[in-house]
């Protein structure tokens, strides 16, 4: 994507500017540890980076890439399913090797990631292509002995949780108790074992008895970070609703209800897409929530339901331009949150190929860029700034010069350190903190 | 009326939007044909608003005739039925809305008394929603639908949707 300026002569432009569906990132995550980062895209395919160990500050480079979803069909409904990957989530290492879960629409799937870097060789009754030998050349016993060889990732699937969702699966999250997880869709929320795959228990049901009394759908759930029993989910009403699996069997009645009221003087046509939650993340501590909707992003407190406690201006240059990003679909994008590893620093992605970060302690937002052309390798990354009003400094973008094919809707914050991942349509980019750790930018 | 063009802008670009979900990979968006369904109302009701409020400045200066209260009810309810694939119940929808200016009447009542002249214009079913019978020609329809794809001043504009299409999905 982009132009390249040292090439007068012949115009690739046009091949270079089209960008394969397939090869659009879906989603971004980091295992626990923050050695491995994860990517899916349209495809269905996963890719899997890790750092170098033995450089500091290492580099991600590519581990290793498998198909994890292929295109499938609804026979009895006649539907397409797509092969999107749309969320992974890694599950806490407890050996060698490590899992991963993958879900597109439908089915969730349990991949183990393992290194191979010995082979046995010097088998007895088998040549060294592997072809049976003729027994009556053999005149001697050898054992194989393990020899090191180059090192071979291999990605196993282990497990197809299949056949549990009606609608489509918008969310899963894997439990702190190490052996549950939860999948949502736009009306359920399943629990499963990573263990059984025939059987679900479903736990959360706003289905209507008739369809045409629907009026909100499930948009996001996550499990808390340490109880194993609380998870919540958020929906497109802008609400949030924190269950107790304790109470009762089915978690339909809410053990909290996170409301904020309606302002009624910003009331327009669009009000209730703009509410919607597009996804909801728990901080570290556990103590609070982070919530996206289409112009802010929100922070909650557990313990007080009746709003957020911090709210932060995204784009709200975009209110009024609502009816035009109504009619190109744009209203519709679902963008994701995330906290850094102190709960000091929430992120979220716009458009035009930028995203921001808000202070939570000073409440300031800073917009950076994920863009090629304007940054190289290794530079630092200069903040960026939409020109709303006022006075107009150098570098300024307009609001109608905004690209807004570019959006940066997948993100991930490594566990510990000040290293993000941005997904911006079909590349990867990966931004380290090097001066000072406890700055997030210059 | 600026609110009723824009609600009515609105609500066909919903419609279009509803029906070419239908056809795309993955089959239909809950979450999405929810929210169009939601703007949707929002508009018409805006729409039914706007027009009320036309209604009655327009009744201010001209002499009451007979009441046609029968017929604008049925008109409400046939704008309902066609637009029924996915839709959620009416009542939530008027709850939160603010309206443009102060309202004393509900929709469903109607007005009680309108003149022979204004009933041709706003009893009769509005011409961009699309009617359960198969028209061929349809130029009106075909303009309104056209004209929002040009008027679109941000990134791609939806694809046109041929007349007999759009109508056939409701």
């Amino acid at each position: 994507m982009g132009e390249d300026a040292e090439s007068p002569k012949i115009n690739h432009t046009f091949l270079r500017d089209y960008v394969t569906e397939a090869d659009v990132i879906s989603t971004v995550e980091f295992n626990q540890t923050g050695d491995l980062l994860a990517t899916g895209d349209k495809g269905g395919r996963v890719v899997i980076f890790q750092r170098e160990t033995e450089v500091y500050s290492g580099e991600y480079n590519v581990y290793s890439t498998f198909q994890s979803h292929e295109p499938d069909f609804d026979y009895l409904k006649s539907l397409e399913i797509e092969e999107k990957i749309n969320k992974i989530r890694w599950l806490p290492q407890q050996n060698a090797a490590h899992f991963l879960l993958s879900t597109n629409d439908k089915t969730i799937k349990l991949w183990k990631v393992s290194e191979r870097d010995k082979r046995p060789e010097g088998y007895n009754l088998k040549d060294e292509e592997g072809r049976i030998k003729d027994v009556s050349t053999i005149t001697s016993l050898q054992v194989p002995i393990l020899k090191p060889t180059d090192l071979m990732v291999e990605v196993r699937p282990r497990r197809v949780f299949a056949n549990g969702h009606t609608y489509h699966v918008n969310s899963i999250s894997v439990n702190s108790d190490g052996e549950t997880y939860l999948s949502a869709d736009d009306l359920r929320i399943n629990m499963w074992h990573l263990g059984i795959t025939d059987r679900s228990f479903n736990i959360v049901d706003i289905k209507p008895a008739n369809m045409e009394d629907l009026t909100e759908v499930i948009t996001a759930a996550e499990f808390h970070p340490h109880h194993c029993h609380l998870f919540v989910y958020s929906s497109s009403k802008g609400s949030l609703r924190l269950c107790d699996m304790r109470a009762s069997a089915l978690c339909d009645k809410h053990a909290k209800l996170y409301e904020e009221p309606e302002d009624p003087g910003s009331r327009s046509f669009f009000s209730e897409i703009i509410s919607s939650v597009s996804d909801v993340k728990f901080s570290h501590s556990g103590r609070y929530m982070l919530t996206r909707d289409y112009l802010t992003a929100k922070v909650w407190d557990l313990h007080m339901d009746k709003g957020p406690v911090e709210t932060y201006q995204v784009h709200e240059y975009l209110r009024s331009k609502l009816c035009s990003l109504y009619e190109n679909d744009c209203i519709f994008d679902k963008f994701e949150c995330v906290w850094n590893s102190s709960d000091s620093v929430i992120m979220t992605g716009a458009y035009n190929s930028f995203f921001r970060m808000f202070d939570r302690e000073t409440g300031r937002g800073v917009t950076l860029e994920a863009w090629r052309e304007s940054s190289k390798p290794r530079a630092v990354l200069r903040t960026r700034r939409v020109y709303t009003g006022g006075k107009r400094r150098r570098g300024d973008v307009g609001v109608d010069s905004l690209d807004f094919t570019k959006k940066i809707l997948h993100m991930a914050w490594h566990p510990a350190e000040n290293i993000i991942a941005i997904a911006a349509t079909n590349n990867l980019y990966i931004f380290q903190d090097r001066v000072n750790p406890d700055a997030q930018t210059q | 009326m600026e609110v009723g063009a824009e609600a009515k802008r609105i609500m066909v670009v919903a419609l279009g939007k509803l029906y070419s979900s239908r056809t795309q990979r993955g089959g239909l968006r809950l979450h999405r044909s929810l929210l169009l369904t939601l703007v949707m109302k929002s508009a018409r009701d805006m729409y039914h608003a706007a027009a009320q409020e036309e209604e009655e400045e327009y009744n201010g200066v001209v002499p009451r005739c007979d009441p046609a209260q029968v017929d604008s009810n049925n008109t409400t309810s046939t704008s309902t039925t066609t637009t029924q694939t996915v839709e959620p119940s009416l009542e939530q929808v008027s709850d939160s809305f603010t309206q443009p200016e102060p309202m004393e009447q509900t929709f469903t009542h109607g007005q009680t008394q309108q003149s022979r002249k204004r009933r041709g214009k706003i009893s009769a079913v509005p011409d961009f929603l699309p009617l359960k019978k198969a028209k061929l020609d349809c130029p009106t329809q075909l303009v309104v639908l056209v004209d929002y794809v040009t008027c679109s001043d941000l990134g791609a504009a939806p694809s046109p949707i041929p007349v007999p299409m759009a109508i056939a999905a409701c």
